[in-house]
């Protein structure tokens, strides 16, 4: 297989597998993910959304398909290298580092952007200086964004359930992402802040480029800000389209509600 | 009345002595189960390898005609962790990270065999029957009458408490402060979402190695300066307490494997002096049986909390 093939899109998933002993949990999936496009996975519960998520941040390693990042196959890469070519996820739960203060959060997420010289942290150089500077204005500039300034030195264990979802983007965001990927950014939220959390998700895509790929239950929310929407029904793909394609689809009306 | 206060003072400084290398070894057990969640059961055979190193490099040093004794210690002391890092670092690339990821018990087995692999290589190497060094550091203070008990502070026990204190100290800054003490905490919290915001996890796993080994040669060098005799059957027993002293800290607390320590080691001094030398082991485990029994999380460990 070729390590790099020519590709428009941002990230390009053909024929994704992935079987678990007996069961073939994601079977020939297949989406695309362009420069600064909201791109939502939906299915019933399930149906193999989070599957094709772990597969794809690398989390599991797939066992069949290609998963193609800026060109680059991503396939079997570890973890880290796969989130320093600038795909970085969330998880359906809150998975911060919970006995560490909410900067520190967002400075630890910035780990790779500084220089990895031991001795040069030892000795304080002026470059590491700049650079763990840098890492601070940036971590200051998205819990700003966020609304969580004034929590930036409380634990983050000790935040309210919908603040630390919040931190959870920044703390994504502070890794400079091309492709943000986001499991279920809503669940447990109250209607007010899942519309706070409507307008990041657009600001994210408008004011900073980058492009979203979102597991989410709130079809008022899917439906509002998606570009495409692909729909995902017991491992298989069944449709893919923007939000009104799908909305009046009756193969997915179907996979929701039943056979009428 | 007096001599039974001064008796218990110089039971504690001795105590005290003894706890805080307990304590420097066991911060490298805790670290490591902070972060992999597995005992280094070779951990002790690095701070016996520490204390060879020392022994050779104060006889290479001696030798060489270096007369300055703070500067043999310095050397002795930059020489002994370098190596033994080395050590630490090896040890987890070729017996742990390749068994990494499977069955736990498979990773102990590993350790097991790597304690006694390390501990034979050096009976081979310099021989089983023990080694002594001339002791380097005498005299002290001695508190009490000229005539009766007298309590006495040596330098070299001075030496233990400062060199060991001002490593605590290093260490708990550079846990708290540094870069990469942060990802250190980061990935001992959540390995694999370390790993997916761009953290090289395998790294800091390396780095708690090299930590925890550098902190065992220090205490190898205190600890063989102290004595002056070791032999290479010492790490076992020695391992053995200082992981009992991370239990009774709490396992994985970092703060719990010093305070650990010190308690571990002033119970025993205690127990040698108030009761019988010959049960203070007795004594030292069978409080880590009551610990696990009645307080598994330790003195200052939190509960543990099942990661999904």
């Amino acid at each position: 297989m070729p390590k790099s093939l020519p590709t428009e899109s941002l990230l390009k998933v053909r024929d994704l597998s992935m079987r678990f002993g007996g069961l073939l949990a994601v079977d020939g999936v297949a989406l695309d993910v362009n420069e600064r496009e909201i791109v939502s996975v939906i299915g019933p519960n399930g149906a193999g959304k989070t599957t094709v998520f772990n597969c794809i941040s690398g989390f599991y390693t797939p066992t069949g398909g290609d998963i193609i990042y800026k060109g680059q196959s991503i396939h079997g890469l570890a973890d880290f290298k796969i989130s320093r070519l600038g795909m970085v996820r969330t998880f359906q739960h809150v998975r911060l580092f919970s006995q560490m203060t909410v900067i520190e959060n967002l400075l630890v997420a910035q780990h790779r952007h500084v220089n990895t010289n031991l001795l040069a942290g030892l000795f304080k150089t002026p470059s590491y200086r700049q650079k763990e500077q840098e890492s601070i204005d940036r971590a200051i500039y998205w819990l700003k964004k966020v609304n969580l300034l004034e929590f930036a030195n409380r634990e983050a264990g000790n935040l309210a359930y919908g603040q630390q979802r919040r931190l959870e983007i920044a703390r994504c965001m502070v890794t400079e992402p091309g492709l943000l990927m986001l499991d279920e950014p809503a669940a447990g939220l109250n209607p007010k802040e899942t519309n706070e959390l409507d307008a990041l998700i657009v600001s994210l895509k408008e004011d900073y480029n980058v492009s979203i790929l979102l597991i989410e239950h709130d079809m008022g929310l899917v439906m509002g800000i998606s570009d495409r929407i692909v729909v995902i029904n017991q491992g298989r793909p069944l449709a893919t389209g923007t939000p009104n394609e799908i909305r009046d689809n009756p193969d997915v009306i179907k996979a929701y509600l039943g056979e009428v | 009345m007096l001599e039974t206060s001064l008796y218990f003072i110089q039971q504690l400084l001795n105590g005290l002595t003894i706890g805080s290398t307990y304590a420097l070894i066991a911060i490298g057990y805790t670290m490591v189960y902070g972060i992999i969640g597995m005992i280094n059961f070779a951990h002790g055979e690095i701070y016996m390898i520490g204390m060879y190193i020392s022994f050779v490099a104060i006889s290479g040093l001696t030798m060489l005609g270096v007369e300055y004794l703070p500067l043999i210690l310095f050397i002795t002391l930059l020489i002994s962790v370098f190596i033994s890092s080395t050590y630490g670092w090896a040890v987890e690339r070729v017996a742990y990270r390749p068994v990494r990821g499977g069955n736990r018990l498979i990773a102990l087995i590993s350790a097991i065999g790597m304690s006694i692999f390390l501990q034979n290589y050096v009976r081979i190497a310099q021989g089983s029957r023990d080694i002594a060094m001339p002791s380097l550091i005498q005299g002290g203070w001695s508190m009490g009458p000229l005539d009766g008990f007298q309590a006495t502070l040596s330098y070299m026990q001075v030496v233990i408490f400062i060199v060991t204190f001002i490593t605590m100290t290093g260490l708990t800054f550079f846990i708290a402060k540094s870069r990469m003490g942060r990802a250190c905490r980061a990935v001992s919290e959540d390995m694999k979402m370390a790993g997916l915001l761009g953290i090289n996890t395998n790294r800091i796993i390396s780095l708690t190695f090299v930590i925890g080994a550098a902190l065992a040669a220090v205490a190898g060098l205190l600890l063989g300066l102290y004595y002056g005799v070791t032999n290479p059957y010492i790490g076992f027993i020695a391992g053995l307490k200082a992981f009992t002293a991370a239990v009774l800290g709490g396992i994985g607390s970092i703060p719990g494997a010093m305070l650990g320590g010190l308690v571990l080691g002033v119970t025993e001094s205690m127990t040698s002096a108030y009761f019988s030398s010959e049960y203070k082991d007795v004594v030292s485990f069978g409080l880590l049986i009551l610990i696990l029994l009645f307080r598994p999380t330790g003195l200052l460990g939190k509960p543990e909390v099942e990661k999904i």
